[in-house]
């Protein structure tokens, strides 16, 4: 591998904030012009929601389950493990149903676009798209970006619900708690705050997912093994910047709703 | 017969005047510091098939990328249509693209469509009638004789058949321009010629403006000294080891251009360079 002066790979950097931004950018406002396409929006929401539905049930399931497991001990010895619900609830609601989703999601589909996008990079089928008079970004990145904004939202709640739901099926069938008891905690732990916070997040995850996702396969470079590389770095960055993100929009939140 | 088979009157009329389609001036491109066209000048005049010949490397298929805007040059300038499509917004090169159809060196078809909707992407981006859409489809494919791959997908076709169906979704929109990008590259010479014979045709029967990079040097002279005989469908060669007045050459190497001129001119070429490449 050639040695990169500090100076290039600054430049570098730089150069691909700029082209993410403007990709950014270009993807979000085409919507907002001609020509637009429903039918690639509707297929991508088709198979970034629904195909990406077992997977989120089941780790917002299990999540729930090992949540009321593990925080009954804690609880149990201040006596208070009828809590469970309330902390089960508040956990999924404002964290762990947001972020856990977004992580799946994008290690599904953030791998997914980048490698596509980026297969048709390498074979030069976008450049065939703009010799064809269609913008690739329109017709390949806004469907992407718009269709997982919006079914990300919904997989949240999925995910929050389904919990709450294995939280409450350890409660019951392995702590001995009372369902009706369990749901009630969990109803009178949440806030209007918490479920604004709750559903903020997946908004920011999901331009995240697609965004990043398209960036690098748009930009792939060196055949198969590109097609690859993009799509580890796609994974990847998309991961820690949720993270990352997630912490920022929390502390924004707990700011402005004092929760 | 040849005169009258290679002089014909152009049957699409150029777009902004009677001058060069294509023109470059002083064009010069680098990819990570490294020069890969460097002040290349040229123009192809309406009607005119321009092939580019060149070891690999050379920028041929940048310079061809080039010509349909989809690169920008560090320097220089490059007009299509009397346009400058060096400086033109993306969004106006959409519009004129429409007058341009690509040929792209490994076909880029869309993996995910069949040929027929492949062949119709850009009449279905223009909103064309399904009914006009599919006929025009039928039409473009009988060009290229592969109607009977209208319902397959890229996957199932040949290397051959690929490049036919690229061309077929090239000339669906009757472009005033067509630019090939190595349209034989890896090809058997059987599946080479049958290429060679579709663009030959596309030149003699609707004498579109071309432009066609190959590293076969079989496949150029087969284009320069035959014609298409639409009575027998058929490429025959011109009487009396004629060449067709219409098909010019340009060479490049190591991104400068080391010819630009008429078939005779080049095979009576003294250029030491040359004469190694061409023998």
């Amino acid at each position: 591998m050639p040695f990169v002066s500090p100076e290039d790979f600054a430049k570098q950097k730089v150069a691909a904030v700029q082209d993410y931004s403007i990709l950014s950018w270009q993807a979000v406002s085409a919507i907002f012009s001609r020509p637009r396409y429903w039918a690639d929006i509707y297929t991508q929401m088709d198979s970034i929601g629904v195909g990406s539905m077992p997977i989120i049930v089941l780790t917002g399931f299990f999540t729930g389950c090992v949540l009321a497991l593990q925080s009954a001990t804690s609880l149990k010895a201040f006596g208070a493990i009828s809590m469970t619900g309330n902390l089960v609830a508040l956990s999924m609601v404002k964290e762990l149903g947001p972020v856990l989703t977004g992580l799946m999601v994008s290690g599904r589909n953030a791998a997914g676009m980048a490698s596509e996008l980026g297969s048709m990079k390498v074979t030069e089928q976008i450049d065939a798209m703009r010799a064809l008079g269609t913008d690739p970004v329109r017709k390949l990145v806004t469907p992407r970006l718009y269709a997982t904004i919006f079914m990300l939202f919904f997989l949240t709640i999925v995910a929050d619900a389904v919990g709450i739901a294995g939280g409450a099926l350890v409660s019951v069938t392995l702590l001995g708690l009372n369902a009706s008891s369990y749901f009630h905690a969990s109803y009178r732990a949440l806030e209007y705050a918490d479920i604004v916070q709750g559903l903020t997040k997946p908004l920011f995850s999901a331009f995240i997912i697609a965004t990043v996702g398209c960036y690098f396969g748009m930009n792939t470079k060196g055949g198969t093994q590109g097609v690859g590389r993009s799509t580890t770095q796609a994974v990847v960055i998309s991961s820690v910047f949720i993270i990352v993100v997630d912490f920022l929009v929390s502390r924004a939140m707990i700011g402005i709703f004092g929760r | 017969m040849a005169e009258q088979l290679v002089h014909v009157e152009p049957l699409t009329a150029e777009p902004g005047g009677s001058g060069p389609v294509v023109i470059f001036e002083h064009v010069s491109i680098a990819f990570d510091r490294k020069t890969v066209l460097d002040d290349v000048s040229f123009s192809v005049d309406h009607g005119e098939t321009r092939i580019i010949l060149g070891p690999s490397g050379g920028g041929k298929s940048v310079l061809m990328k080039l010509a349909n805007g989809l690169l920008r040059p560090d320097s220089g300038r490059i007009e299509v249509f009397g346009q400058e499509v060096s400086s033109m917004p993306e969004r106006e090169l959409f519009k004129l693209r429409e007058k341009i159809g690509m040929v792209f060196q490994e076909s880029a078809l869309f993996d995910s469509l069949s040929v027929e909707d492949n062949v119709a992407y850009r009449l279905h981006e223009d909103h064309v009638p399904e009914k006009e859409a599919h006929e025009r489809v039928v039409e473009a494919l009988k060009f290229v004789e592969l109607e009977q791959a209208i319902n397959k997908f890229p996957s199932e076709l040949s290397g051959g058949m690929r490049r036919r169906v690229s061309i077929a979704r090239a000339i669906i929109s009757r472009p005033d321009l067509i630019l090939y990008d190595s349209p034989t590259g890896g090809l058997d010479p059987i599946t080479s010629t049958t290429i060679i014979e579709l663009v030959m045709k596309q030149r003699d029967v609707s004498h579109t403006t071309s432009l066609m990079i190959t590293h076969r040097l079989q496949d150029a002279f087969t284009l320069a000294m035959n014609r298409f005989n639409p009575e027998t469908s058929r490429m025959e060669p011109i009487p009396k080891d004629g060449v067709d007045e219409s098909t010019k050459f340009l060479v490049l190497n190591e991104g400068k251009i080391v010819f630009d001129g008429t078939t005779h001119e080049l095979v009576g070429s003294t250029d030491p360079w040359l004469r190694q490449y061409l023998s």
